[in-house]
């Protein structure tokens, strides 16, 4: 017996002798062969009670700088924005947090309505009809969407800028070789795709071509051209698509992409180091039968009411197995539902204005820290939400004499891309304002300026 | 009074709710000097998305009502087998809402999360003991990535050798996870058929294990609640033309401290947080997968690895030339991390083993109870005498007899307030019901489960018709699943 | 349709799917049985016109909401026609399978491949 399990002494005679066994040790021994019988205790420490367990955490956690104990600029992929407090409220209500995949759609309409209202709110984001329900995040998202294009039309090569995120590229490339795909990179020209490699790698052996916006340096591309010049092969167009910006970008189903995928921590969902979050996943009508995921759709019962069912699982691997369009069960259901309540929070006019703070708070940042000595912009690209620089002294060495003062500054670039070793990447969210930008020009600017008396020296 | 009936309606979606102006969100003010032509009229979005417009109340109101129109496992018995409906503990929240966890951003330099990296490092030991395997990674994000992760592991092993093979093994009980994974993989699913005791048939197994096999799939114990008797001759019959065992772990609550499969033979193992290790369901994810491996697939596991140096400082190593790469973006789910650990080192090695043998006792007294109270008649345990953690009854009995089906069953269960089990699941079984009841629950909840079912049948003898037409007690009744499939209304229109 | 039927006048391949020869053409569709196991049709994925079909192999795919099933050719030939119609009601495979819910009408390449086909007589002592 444990805090979590009751069996009493009396519980225990009681029930083995229903079940007629003399112990539960006998269970084991008459259906686990002896050979493979663990015959010594686990070699991990001893329980603890709660207050202990919580206090060790707690200990754990001092030991990390959060977002919350320095000022962080610090983006690529993963964004510090304000999560509000009725996201914690729901997403922690035993009827949200609990329940399994809703197979027993009559006891299941609060998440099965959710998964519909979060599919619709993905769908106008990316102005594409057809959403999932969610996948696990934004690189394994732009894998599957590999994947689906495999699956439409069996030919060998994906073609990716170098603009998409360094982790969604090896992704692809880890999932391309099981499935059967050849990666080819085009690189990028004054911080976007190249638009000469890009045409000229198009061609009729091409599964899918991979274009990411704003891209991994920032930069916003030219979307509908990209896509335009994949069209007359008939790849499918993947887009990995930044959410908070589409409230000024254009969408990509008006871009002419076929499959929008992206990363959605930003909506609603904390940084986490990394994970849980959750990636969507959306596209035109054609691929709607050879989607990933869950997906909800509406209905009515025996008495007319209106109501929602998990459908087109004929798609999914419990039905069609070897033949299924991706092998997910379990998605991302909570992490979407924090983030269809943060568009709701947000609603049709603050995802503008949001955007439009982040432009120019962005716009800002640039400017401030390229008047700095040392400090250059790196592509002079439009920017939204995060921007690239170059420095003239080690970037390891200026971040880290930044976090002394208690500013995390950004991304170092050369981490990903040997050819951005001066690099920086910082990031605005709203919760950047004016004063913070201006501490961090002032941080930074006397970071460079150290830094290249220290080689100079 | 139309209007009182359409406020009163709770299944109107958020996109019907609100009117124009309305907002919960406040934006900060601009703050910086306004410039101009900072993105090219051409790259603008021109319509907005048409997201709802509602105050905070509103919304507060809209997803509380909504969440009331959901089961869950905090309210009731939830016996869905292979999915280890346990109980999830509060604590667990409490830790993973601290900053120092939740608002860390996973690029932080690794010696600004020392913490972090520790409790990942003490995860994976304590996994990898659970396994038996000493090599782990924590990357994958649900069971079915973990599969993928172990396919593609396999694949890296074999081609690394020089060897090109094309099938993967699975038995015909094998959860639909499995050959989709094989598929993705880029192999193809051989199909190995089960004995009448509810495990491999080994011979087959043997004419099928040739040389082009890459690896066998096997969940142990399987998805018929059965352990399987000859897991070591499996094993050496897999090894023996060089191909990896591969564990499922969907049913490792098995077996927790009392069998490992690492011991068993098996090269690669996925666990599910989300079932043996307490990360909450979600209502669908988030879950992860993480995976544990032998020495000799261990250099092809995923980036980054945690390291740890002489001094106790951890790090994150991306040099690892016959890695398989990534998976996902960052480290994984650290959020299910810091749930998982929690659960561990508040349980500790007893609390472990308890709970397996917890979780068999619960199933077999559940089991004993079904059969007292002759609802075993109509519904027989389709494998065996006694089961581990789950059991596997067959409605095909029940059907003919009574005339009721097991979905049926399952439908008249929701109108006694419980949730049923997992129905037609594995395909082996005719009107498969699928029973799991972890060991969270009370014996008193078993009993009241047992008695339910007792009702049912003996409800059904009377008048089947009942039973056909549940459930009767729900937000909603039976729902049209077909015309859901046939014309597909997957967002609201606008 | 309530009430399990298979008529006389049409050849059956032991997978449950019908022939109706007439002349050098055929029409084709699922039997009684294979509707009746799938449950409720939501969704037929016709090939396309002029493709190719062999007997014994699969030409198409039909979905029920819990099911996905092959549909087999009993013979082999290019197709001249799909049933378009059963895009807005698959449910027409149910209702009436050897009539409205034909699936497709296919050119025959050999007509002697009748031979191997199943009649009334001997199709229906497979199902029992």
């Amino acid at each position: 017996m444990s805090r979590y399990t009751s069996v009493t002494e009396q519980d225990l005679r009681e029930m083995l002798d229903a079940i007629g066994v003399g112990s539960v040790q006998e269970l084991f021994d008459a259906q686990i062969p002896a050979g493979v019988r663990l015959q010594r205790p686990l070699d991990l420490p001893a329980g603890l009670p709660e207050q202990d367990v919580y206090a060790h955490l707690r200990d754990l956690a001092a030991r990390n700088v959060s977002a919350e104990d320095e000022l962080t600029f610090l983006g690529a992929g993963m964004y510090d924005h304000y999560v509000p407090a009725l996201i914690d409220m729901l997403t922690t209500r035993s009827e949200f947090l609990t329940p399994y995949t809703p197979y027993q759609p009559e006891i299941s309409q609060g998440g099965l309505q959710v998964m519909f209202e979060y599919q619709t709110a993905i769908s106008e984001l990316t102005a594409l009809p057809v959403s999932n329900a969610s996948v696990y995040e934004g690189p394994s998202a732009v894998a599957s969407a590999g994947y689906l294009a495999k699956l439409a039309n069996g030919r060998p090569r994906i073609v990716v800028s170098r603009g998409v995120h360094p982790h969604s590229r090896e992704t692809l490339r880890t999932y391309a070789h099981g499935f059967g795909a050849e990666v080819v990179e085009v690189g990028l020209r004054d911080g976007v795709t190249d638009p000469d490699a890009w045409a000229a790698a198009m061609g009729d052996d091409v599964s899918a071509v991979v274009f990411q916006q704003p891209n991994f340096l920032g930069a916003v591309e030219d979307a509908a051209a990209l896509a335009a010049a994949a069209k007359p092969c008939g790849a499918v167009v993947v887009g990995q698509y930044d959410p908070i910006p589409l409230g000024i970008l254009a969408p990509p189903g008006a871009c002419g992409v076929d499959v929008a995928v992206g990363e959605g921590q930003s909506l609603g969902n904390r940084l986490d180091f990394g994970g849980p979050s959750f990636g969507f996943f959306a596209a035109t009508e054609a691929h709607l039968r050879r989607m990933p995921g869950r997906i909800a759709g509406e209905t009515k019962d025996v008495d007319g009411r209106r109501g929602f069912v998990l459908t087109l699982q004929t798609r999914e691997q419990h039905i069609r197995r070897e033949k299924a369009t991706s092998n997910i069960c379990t998605s991302q259901a909570l992490n979407a539902l924090a983030g269809v309540v943060y568009l709701t929070w947000l609603g049709k006019q603050g995802l503008v204005e949001l955007g439009e703070l982040l432009l120019q708070r962005t716009h800002y940042a640039r400017q401030a820290l390229t008047a700095l000595d040392g400090v250059e912009a790196l592509h002079e690209q439009p920017v939204v939400r995060e921007f690239a620089v170059r420095l003239a002294a080690p970037v390891d060495r200026v971040i880290a004499r930044c976090q002394e003062q208690g500013v995390n500054p950004g991304y170092a670039l050369g981490r990903d891309l040997e050819e951005h070793e001066d690099g920086l990447l910082v990031a605005i969210t709203e919760q950047r304002t004016r004063a913070d930008i201006d501490r961090l020009a002032s941080v930074l600017g006397a970071a460079v300026a150290a830094e290249r008396v220290a080689v100079t020296a | 009074m139309t209007g009182v009936t359409v406020a009163m309606d709770e299944t109107r979606t958020v996109f019907e709710k609100g009117a124009p102006g309305r907002r919960a969100f406040t934006c900060p003010q601009l703050d910086v000097p306004q410039a101009d032509g900072l993105l090219p009229e051409a790259f603008r979005r021109t319509e907005p998305a048409r997201l709802p417009e509602l105050t905070e109340p509103e919304i507060v109101r809209h997803y509380v009502n909504l969440s009331k129109r959901n089961f869950d496992l905090d309210s009731g018995f939830y016996p869905l087998g292979s999915c280890t409906m346990k109980h999830n503990p509060r604590l667990h929240e409490r830790v993973a809402g601290l900053a120092g966890h939740a608002r860390l951003h996973p690029l932080q330099a690794p010696e600004r999360a020392q913490g972090a990296l520790e409790l990942m490092w003490n995860l994976e030991r304590a996994l990898g003991e659970v396994a038996g395997l000493p090599h782990v990674s924590l990357q994958p994000s649900a069971g079915s990535h973990g599969e993928l992760a172990g396919v593609l592991l396999t694949r890296a092993y074999h081609e690394d050798r020089g060897e090109e093979r094309h099938l993967v093994l699975t038995p015909d009980t094998a959860h639909g996870t499995n050959p989709a994974t094989v598929t993705m993989a880029g192999y193809q699913v051989v199909k190995v058929a089960t004995s009448p005791d509810g495990g491999v048939d080994v011979e087959d197994l043997r004419a099928k294990a040739t040389e082009d096999v890459a690896c066998l799939m096997l969940t142990n114990p399987n998805t018929l609640g059965v352990f399987d008797p000859n897991i070591e001759e499996i094993a050496e019959i897999v090894h023996g033309v060089g191909a990896t065992l591969y564990y499922d772990g969907a049913n490792l609550n098995a077996v927790m401290g009392q069998s490992r499969p690492g011991d068993m033979g098996f090269d690669i193992v996925h666990f599910n947080l989300h079932k043996s290790f307490t990360q909450p369901h979600g209502g669908g994810g988030p879950g992860s997968g993480p995976i544990a491996v032998s020495d000799r697939i261990q250099p092809y596991l995923t980036v980054p690895r945690i390291v740890r140096d002489g001094e106790g400082r951890f790090d994150l190593d991306y040099q690892a030339p016959k890695s398989i790469g990534r998976l996902r973006g960052f480290q994984g789910n650290y959020g299910t991390f810091v749930r998982s650990y929690a659960y561990i080192r508040s349980l500790g090695a007893e609390g472990l083993q308890d709970a397996s043998e917890t979780a068999v006792l619960n199933a077999n007294y559940l089991l004993a109870r079904l059969r007292q109270l002759g609802v075993a008649d109509h519904l027989p345990l389709a494998f065996g005498e006694h089961c581990m953690h789950e059991f596997v009854l067959s409605g095909a009995p029940m059907k003919r007899e009574l005339g009721i089906k097991t979905l049926d069953l399952a439908k008249r269960l929701l109108d006694h307030g419980f949730h049923p089990p997992t129905v037609y699941f594995p395909l082996l079984v005719d009107e498969a019901l699928l029973v799991e009841p972890t060991e969270t629950e009370t014996k008193e909840t078993l009993d009241a489960f047992a008695e339910a079912l007792a009702a049912i049948l003996r409800e059904a003898a009377e008048d089947p018709e009942k039973a056909r037409n549940a459930p009767y007690t729900t937000p909603v009744r039976r729902l049209d699943e077909a015309g859901a499939a046939k014309r597909p209304v997957i967002r609201q229109p606008l | 349709m309530a009430e399990a039927s298979y008529p006389d006048d049409l050849l059956y391949h032991p997978e449950h799917d019908w022939a109706r020869i007439d002349g050098d053409t055929a029409t084709c569709g699922i039997t009684w049985f294979a509707q009746d196991a799938l449950g409720e049709v939501v969704f037929f994925d016709p090939p396309e016109v002029g493709s190719t079909v062999t007997a014994g192999e699969a030409y198409a795919e039909v979905e029920s909401v819990k099911a996905v099933s092959d549909v087999i050719a009993p013979l082999s030939g290019e197709i001249l026609e799909v049933n378009t119609a059963l895009g807005d009601k698959p449910e027409a495979i149910n209702d009436d399978p050897y009539g409205e819910g034909w699936m497709v009408r296919v050119r025959l390449s050999d007509p002697s491949e009748r031979e191997a086909l199943l009649d009334q007589a001997a199709y229906t002592a497979t199902l029992s």
